[in-house]
C-alpha cells in the first residue's frame, strides 16, 4: 500500500503494558520455580507431597485453562484424561518396565490422539457439543478404568509404580521427587506461556470472542479449535503421568466426571484465560483443603460456593481480582 | 418373548422418567440459553428433601412430601432463575453452564452432608407387586409410573398448546426477541419454564426414588440420561426429549438384561456418539442452519 | 479487465421461505459493485451463500473461473476475498493492533512458522500503517471494545483489507457511521480501490454513499434481481424507483 505510513510511524508506543505484564509472566514462573524448588525445607514428606500435588494438579489445570480460558470449549473430562496418562504410564513403568520418560511422551501422545479423535465429530456440529462428547467419554473411562480388572485392577487399582531417575540420580524420596516435579512444570508452563503469547494464542483467543468473524479473516477455526482441545487434553496426560509415580497408587476414583467438573471450576477460581490462574485455582481447590483438613468434605461446599459468587462478581477470577486491585492501586484502568 | 415385554415395559418406565428430566432441560436451554449441568441433581433432590423433612419435623409423609416440593420448587425454580441464571447471564453462556456444575456440587455434597450419604428407603405409593400379562410379569410401579409420567407429559402438552399461557410460553422459546416485540411478558415466561422445570424434576423423583432409592449420587447416572435423551431426541424439541428418553430408557434396559451389567452405562453413551456422527440435529430435530 | 466474481441463478430457503430466488450477478476486476434492495431482499443472505457461511440451497459461485461454492470461510478467505459484517464483528478483548494482526497473521507462514516464529508474525508494522491509513493511529494499543462505533468501523473495514484482499464484500460499512467519518471511509475505499485494483461488492442503505461510491449497481427485491446498471441507469429505472426509491 502506498497510503501514507506517517500516522503509524508517529504513533507513540503505549504498548510498554502489554510486553511488561507478559514478561512479569515469565518472570513470575522462573521466581516461583526457584522458591519451589527451596520451599520443601523443614516441610517434611507429607507437605512437601502436597506442594508436588499441587504443581501436578496446575499441570492438568492449565490445559484446560487452554481449552476453555483461552478458545471457549467445554471439556468435562479433564481428569478423564488424566486417568488415562496416569494409567498409561502406570502401566507401562510398573509391568512392562518402560522408562517414566517414554511413559511420559506416550501418555501426552495418547491423550493428544484421543483428544483430536473426539473432537473431530463433536466440533464438526456445534462447540457446545463438546461438552456432551466428553461427557460421555468421561464416564466410558471411568467405566473401563473399574472394569476391566486385568487391565487397571479394578477399584483396587495400581499400585507400586515406581518413580523415574534423572540421569544417575534416582528421585524415591519425597523432595527429590518433588524437585523434578517443579521442572517438568516449569517447563510445561514455559511451552505454554510461548504458545499464548504467538499467533497460535492470538487465534485461540479470536476463537473464543468471535469464532464466525474469525474464520472470515483466514483463521481456520476448525483446526485451532481441535489443537486448543488436543493440547489441552495432552496437558492432563501430561500430569496423570506424574501424578501415577506421585502417588505411586491409582485407583479410578481421582478421575470420575466429577472430578472432571472440579478441575473446571478450579479454572474458573483461578481466573480462566490467565497464565498463572491455574496454580491459584489448584492451590484453592487442591491444597487449602489438605491444609483445612478439619472442615472436611464441607470444603466441597464452600469451594463451589465461593466460585459461584465469584462467577457472579468477578468471571475472571481470583486473578481478575488482583488485577482489579493492582489497577486500583496504581490508579491505571483495569480491565484484562 | 415374555422376559422381552418386561424389560420392554421397564425400559418405557425408566425412560418416561429421562423423558421428565430431559423435556425440563430442553425448556430451560430453549427460553434462557441454560445448560443445566446439575438437572441429575434437579431430580435427586426432591426425594432427599422429603425425606429430610420428615427426619427432622417428624412429620407425617404427606406434609413431609409438601414442605419438601414446595421448598424445592422454590428454591431450584424460581430461585435458581433469579439467583443464578440472571446475575450470571450477562457474563456469557460458559460462565453459566459453569456455575450450574458449581451448583451440582453443592447439592450433591449437601445431601450427602445434611441426610446420608447411603441410599434411604422411599415410600412407594404403588405396592410393589408383580401382575402377569399374557404371561410376562410386569412391575406395578412400571405401570404406575408410565401412566402418571404420560399424564404429566400429556398435561404439559395440553398447557403449551392450549392455553394462552402455554402459547405465549412456547412462543418465548422459539424466538424471545420476536415474543418481546408482541407483547408477551417474557421474563415472567422464562420464570415460568424454570418452575416448570423444577415440577417436572419433583415428578421424576416421586417416580424414580422408590425403585432407586434416595441417595445423593443417584443424580449423576439421571443428569447423563437426561442431556443424551435431550440429544438423541433433538436439541431443540420437547417431542423430542420425550422421544429420546424412551428410547434412551428401552436401550438401557436392554443393554442391562442382554449385553451386561457392567457396562450397561456404556450403550446409551455410545448410541449418543453414533446420534452425533450421523445425525446430530437428533431423531425428531430439524436441520438448524448456521447463522451469522 | 477479467472478471473476478460470477455468482449463478443462487437459491436460498429457510423452512418454507425464500429469502434469495435465482440470483446471477458478475463482478468486473477493479469496479465497485454496490447492492442496494429494501429490507429483506436477500442481501445479507446472498452475501452469506457467496461466502461459505451458508450452504446455497442451488446455485454456484465462481472465483477467476474456479467453483467455491460452499467452500469454507476461512479457506474462501486465503484466497483473497475478505468481508465485512452488517453487525460489528471485531475482539473486543485484543488491542487495535492485535486485531490488524490476527487479521493478517492467517496468510503468511505455515501453522509451525506461527508457534516458533515471531508473536507478531512481522506483521505490527503493516498493522501500524493500516490503521494510521484508517486514521485510528492514535488508537493502535486501545482495546478494541473500547473504541466508538464509528472508529470500530472502521477498525472492521481495516481488517478485511489488512491481508491485501482483492475482493472484498462490504455489508452496510456506513451503517451507524457520522458523516464526518463517512466522508474518511468512502475516501479510503477509494484509495485502496485505485491504488491496489480491490474489487469491491456493497451492500447499502445509504442511497448518497452507494450512488457516489459504486461503478455499479445491482437491485435486489423479493430475493431476486429487479435491475442493473450505472447509478444514474438505476436512478431513472422507473421499476426501481417503485420499489425502492419511491419510499
Amino acid at each position: 500500500m502506498t497510503a501514507p505510513a506517517t500516522h503509524g510511524a508517529a504513533t507513540e508506543r503505549r504498548g510498554l503494558a502489554l510486553p511488561s505484564s507478559i514478561d512479569g509472566t515469565l518472570v513470575t514462573l522462573v521466581l516461583g520455580a526457584a522458591i519451589l524448588w527451596f520451599a520443601p525445607a523443614g516441610m517434611g514428606r507429607y507437605g512437601t507431597y502436597v506442594l508436588s500435588l499441587w504443581l501436578v494438579m496446575s499441570i492438568a489445570v492449565m490445559g484446560l485453562n487452554l481449552t476453555l480460558g483461552y478458545a471457549g470449549l467445554k471439556s468435562l473430562a479433564q481428569a478423564a484424561f488424566m486417568g488415562l496418562g496416569a494409567y498409561a504410564t502406570a502401566l507401562l513403568t510398573s509391568k512392562l518396565g518402560l522408562n517414566w520418560y517414554a511413559a511420559f511422551a506416550i501418555s501426552g501422545l495418547l491423550t493428544f490422539a484421543v483428544g483430536l479423535v473426539l473432537g473431530f465429530p463433536a466440533l464438526r456440529v456445534q462447540a457446545h457439543y463438546l461438552a456432551f462428547v466428553t461427557l460421555a467419554f468421561s464416564t466410558l473411562i471411568w467405566l473401563i478404568l473399574r472394569n476391566e480388572q486385568w487391565l487397571t485392577g479394578g477399584v483396587f487399582g495400581l499400585s507400586n509404580i515406581p518413580r523415574p531417575s534423572f540421569l544417575s540420580v534416582k528421585l524415591d524420596g519425597a523432595l527429590e521427587f518433588h524437585r523434578f516435579v517443579v521442572v517438568v512444570t516449569f517447563i510445561l508452563a514455559a511451552a505454554l506461556w510461548w504458545m499464548i503469547r504467538s499467533p497460535w494464542g492470538r487465534a485461540f483467543m479470536a476463537l473464543r470472542e468471535n469464532p464466525v468473524r474469525a474464520a472470515s479473516l483466514g483463521v481456520d477455526t476448525r483446526m485451532y479449535t481441535l489443537l486448543a482441545f488436543a493440547i489441552g487434553s495432552a496437558y492432563a496426560g501430561f500430569a496423570g503421568a506424574l501424578y501415577a509415580p506421585l502417588v505411586e497408587f491409582i485407583d479410578p476414583s481421582p478421575f470420575s466426571l466429577s472430578q472432571s467438573f472440579f478441575l473446571l471450576l478450579m479454572v474458573v477460581a483461578g481466573g480462566s484465560g490467565y497464565l498463572l490462574g491455574p496454580f491459584i485455582g489448584a492451590l484453592l481447590g487442591v491444597v487449602l483443603p489438605e491444609w483445612l483438613r478439619v472442615v472436611g468434605s464441607l470444603y466441597l461446599i464452600v469451594f463451589a460456593t465461593i466460585v459461584m459468587l465469584l462467577l457472579i462478581a468477578c468471571p475472571q477470577g481470583v486473578s481478575g481480582l488482583i488485577e482489579r486491585g493492582w489497577a486500583k492501586l496504581t490508579g491505571k484502568a483495569g480491565g484484562r | 418373548m415374555a422376559e422381552f415385554i418386561a424389560y420392554l415395559i421397564a425400559g418405557i418406565a425408566t425412560g418416561a422418567i429421562y423423558a421428565l428430566a430431559a423435556i425440563g432441560f430442553t425448556l430451560v436451554w430453549q427460553t434462557s440459553q441454560t445448560i443445566n449441568f446439575a438437572q441429575g441433581e434437579f431430580v435427586m433432590l426432591p426425594a432427599v428433601l422429603v425425606l429430610l423433612a420428615i427426619k427432622l419435623f417428624g412429620a407425617p409423609i404427606w406434609l413431609g412430601a409438601l414442605i419438601g416440593i414446595a421448598a424445592f420448587i422454590l428454591i431450584f425454580g424460581a430461585g435458581f432463575k433469579l439467583a443464578v441464571v440472571d446475575p450470571m447471564i450477562k457474563h456469557g453462556v460458559l460462565p453459566l453452564a459453569i456455575a450450574t456444575m458449581a451448583l451440582s456440587i453443592i447439592m450433591k455434597e449437601g445431601a450427602k452432608d445434611a441426610f446420608s450419604a447411603e441410599a434411604q428407603n422411599f415410600p412407594s405409593f404403588v405396592p410393589t407387586q408383580t401382575i402377569s400379562v399374557f404371561g410376562a410379569s410386569i412391575s406395578l410401579q412400571h405401570l404406575a409410573i408410565i401412566i402418571v409420567a404420560f399424564a404429566v407429559i400429556g398435561l404439559l402438552q395440553w398447557f403449551v398448546g392450549g392455553t394462552r399461557l402455554g402459547r405465549q410460553m412456547q412462543a418465548t422459546a422459539q424466538n424471545p426477541t420476536v415474543a418481546r416485540i408482541l407483547g408477551i411478558p417474557v421474563e415472567r415466561m422464562v420464570l415460568l419454564t424454570f418452575v416448570i422445570n423444577a415440577a417436572l424434576a419433583v415428578v421424576a423423583s416421586a417416580l424414580i426414588s422408590p425403585i432407586y432409592l434416595a441417595k445423593f449420587s443417584n443424580g449423576e447416572v439421571i443428569g447423563l440420561f437426561a442431556f443424551i435423551a435431550a440429544i438423541v431426541g433433538g436439541f431443540n424439541q420437547v417431542r423430542g426429549a420425550l422421544v429420546g428418553g424412551l428410547v434412551v430408557g428401552i436401550v438401557d434396559s436392554m443393554a442391562a438384561a442382554y449385553i451386561s451389567t457392567s457396562y450397561r452405562l456404556a450403550v446409551p453413551l455410545v448410541l449418543l456418539v453414533v446420534i452425533i456422527l450421523l445425525k446430530p440435529e437428533g431423531l425428531m430435530g430439524r436441520k438448524e442452519e448456521r447463522r451469522v | 479487465m477479467g472478471q473476478v466474481l460470477e455468482v449463478s441463478n443462487i437459491h436460498k430457503a429457510f423452512g418454507g421461505i425464500k429469502a434469495v430466488n435465482g440470483v446471477s450477478f458478475a463482478v468486473q476486476e477493479g469496479e465497485i459493485l454496490g447492492i442496494i434492495g429494501p429490507n429483506g431482499c436477500g442481501k445479507s443472505t446472498l452475501f452469506n451463500c457467496i461466502l461459505g457461511q451458508l450452504e446455497p440451497s442451488e446455485g454456484s459461485v465462481k472465483l477467476d473461473g474456479r467453483d467455491v461454492t460452499g467452500m469454507r470461510p476461512s479457506d474462501l478467505n486465503r484466497l483473497g476475498v475478505s468481508r465485512t459484517f452488517q453487525l460489528l464483528q471485531v475482539f473486543p478483548e485484543l488491542s487495535v493492533r492485535e486485531n490488524l494482526i490476527l487479521a493478517g497473521q492467517e496468510h503468511e507462514g505455515t501453522m509451525l512458522s506461527r508457534f516458533f516464529g515471531r508473536r507478531d508474525a512481522g506483521l505490527s508494522e503493516k498493522a501500524d500503517t493500516m490503521i494510521g491509513f484508517f486514521k485510528l493511529g492514535h488508537l493502535v494499543d486501545a482495546k478494541a471494545g473500547g473504541l466508538s462505533y464509528g472508529q470500530q468501523k472502521l477498525l472492521d473495514a481495516a481488517m478485511a483489507f489488512m491481508a491485501g484482499p482483492r475482493l472484498v464484500l462490504l455489508d452496510e460499512p456506513a451503517g451507524g457511521v457520522n458523516l464526518t467519518m463517512l466522508g474518511d471511509l468512502k475516501e479510503r475505499l477509494r484509495a485502496i480501490n485505485a491504488e491496489q485494483g480491490a474489487t469491491f461488492v456493497v451492500i447499502e442503505h445509504n442511497m448518497d454513499f452507494v450512488m457516489s461510491l459504486c461503478t455499479r449497481v445491482v437491485v435486489l427485491a423479493e430475493g431476486k434481481v429487479l435491475a442493473e446498471g450505472t447509478p444514474a441507469e438505476v436512478r431513472a429505472n422507473p421499476q426501481v424507483v417503485e420499489a425502492y426509491l419511491g419510499h
